[in-house]
């Protein structure tokens, strides 16, 4: 499902922030990518996202190689990928509701239809009752939980969280962690990081551990 | 396409609920677009009208054709004939008896010509071309007097050629005009779209981040362009209309003090529909350069 070989990003500087990294993940994994601050786990992500370029090596996502892909074939790949980023990313001047719709809207599904699956994914995290209101009125995990459900409601293969419990007291780390789990149990592909990992679920396939951009273990 | 045309009807009513929900920036884009557009708007309907006031004069251009005096008479029924023939209806045959009696008939004249031994005026023919250009009259002019008999052809035009570079240049001031408002219409489209992108920056990017293309971005913005072009031409049609109407009635007054039927003309149901159209492919062009280069600042693709 996503097979990395000879990993390397250096950002403008000389910063590397993955060197010579190696990785397969397999269709169904749900791994969790732990390191420290500035380990690599967030450009890692990029990368599997199609937000960044590694500098060297390869990387085939989905079947599709991005270093041969296509700057217009971008979008395409990004739609089939959910992603919960490290700043959540919600759009404050919309609606709880509007923002699930948003990843709807950009594939011109019926706005009836959906209506319908964004319904179904804020019933998913707990947050149909909070339709209607803005995600600035959602507390920190409501927050996380809304980010998921945007990320989940395009059904998508593969799943990457950003720091998804950061911030978050045990409770809410917990709930929100339980939803990957539910995902997972669906055959959906989840990679989560952490820099302090929580209780990890015992449904978790491995542990993979970063330092300075490479791999602990 | 059912998507991509519900993507597009989306995206229009974005734009339009954009517009709606800023009336006072709505307003005053519109305001500037308008008034831009309606200078040169307004400088080219002038020379319409003062082309078709021209047009009567043109009436009065004429081309005289003087016979050789000693030319026979079947020489001058030959060139009767074949005026007849090219100019049918537009011209006529002024005699030498007939030029002499005018003469005599006018004052400090008749003595004059009543002094002469003989009469010394020529056979005329006396043409008034319908329509022509002051090309099209020297063009003529130089083929007429290669006629059998024609001793001279003499052309009163000079005012007309000068009427026609008078329009010219004026025809070039509104071009010109034009396009400096056409570029001034799309710098303020540009600017408007430039401060709608940065505002919904976040917006935009995690739409990319999510699977939008840039056409799926950049299609809200170009309606809005062409929304606001093409209101901002309808607001110049309307104020050209209600300039015509402020005039019109002084401009008839004027023109009869002239002898004249002059009737200020408004813009033609073609050109005041010109207006919103000219004004939504600017409003289109400066959008699309906007969100263009604003996509390109905030590239997110992978480097």
């Amino acid at each position: 499902m996503i097979v990395g070989d000879h990993l390397t990003k250096r950002y403008p500087g000389g910063f590397e922030a993955l060197r010579d990294l190696s990785l397969e993940i397999a269709r169904g994994e749900m791994i969790f990518l732990i390191g420290h601050s500035g380990a690599g786990k967030t450009t890692l992500l990029k990368l599997i996202g199609a937000i960044e370029r590694p500098t060297s090596g390869s990387l085939v996502v989905n079947g599709q190689n991005l270093f041969a892909l296509r700057k217009k074939a971008l979008p395409y790949l990004r739609r089939n990928l959910g992603q919960v980023f490290q700043d959540q990313k919600l759009l404050f001047d919309r609606s709880v509701l509007e923002n699930v719709l948003l990843p709807l809207d950009i594939i011109g599904l019926p706005l009836r239809e959906a209506q319908r699956r964004a319904r179904a994914a804020l019933d998913k995290v707990g947050l149909l009752e909070r339709e209607k209101a803005r995600p600035i009125t959602l507390s920190g995990g409501e927050q996380q939980r809304l980010a998921i459900a945007r990320a989940v409601v395009n059904r998508p293969a593969i799943l990457l969280a950003d720091e998804p419990t950061a911030n978050l007291d045990l409770k809410a780390a917990r709930q929100v962690l339980d939803l990957f789990v539910a995902f997972n149990r669906v055959g959906v592909t989840v990679l989560i990081s952490t820099h302090e990992p929580p209780e990890i679920p015992e449904h978790t396939t491995r542990c993979v551990i970063l330092d300075h951009g490479r791999l602990a273990s | 396409m059912k998507t991509w045309l519900r993507q597009h009807r989306v995206a229009f009513s974005r734009a339009l609920v954009r517009l709606w929900r800023a009336p006072l920036n709505t307003l005053l884009s519109l305001l500037v677009i308008g008034v831009a557009m309606t200078l040169p708007a307004a400088g080219d309907l002038f020379l319409e009208n003062v082309q078709s006031l021209g047009k009567n004069a043109h009436q009065g251009q004429q081309l005289s054709l003087f016979m050789d005096i000693e030319a026979p008479a079947d020489v001058t029924r030959e060139t009767r004939k074949r005026l007849a023939e090219r100019l049918p209806g537009q011209w006529r045959f002024v005699s030498r008896q007939e030029a002499l009696e005018q003469m005599q008939s006018s004052d400090g004249m008749a003595e004059i010509f009543a002094s002469l031994p003989h009469n010394p005026l020529p056979d005329a023919f006396i043409i008034e071309p319908a329509q022509a250009t002051p090309e099209d009259l020297e063009r003529m002019r130089a083929d007429l007097a290669q006629l059998p008999g024609v001793a001279h052809a003499q052309l009163d035009s000079a005012w007309i050629e000068r009427f026609h570079a008078f329009l010219a240049l004026g025809r070039r001031i509104v071009d010109l005009l034009a396009l400096v408002f056409a570029a001034g219409l799309i710098a303020v489209t540009f600017n408007t779209i430039r401060l709608q992108v940065l505002a919904q920056a976040d917006e935009i990017e995690v739409a990319r981040f999510i699977g939008a293309t840039d056409a799926f971005i950049r299609r809200p913005f170009c309606y809005s362009g062409i929304l606001q072009g093409g209101l901002g031409g309808l607001m110049a049609g309307i104020l050209l209309m209600a300039g015509v109407s402020l005039l019109e009635e002084s401009a008839a007054r004027l023109s009869a003090l002239y002898g004249s039927h002059f009737v200020l003309k408004g813009p033609s149901l073609a050109r005041f529909l010109l207006l919103p159209a000219v004004g939504a492919a600017l409003g289109w062009l400066g959008a699309q350069l906007s969100v263009s280069l604003a996509l390109r600042q905030m590239e997110t693709t992978p480097q």
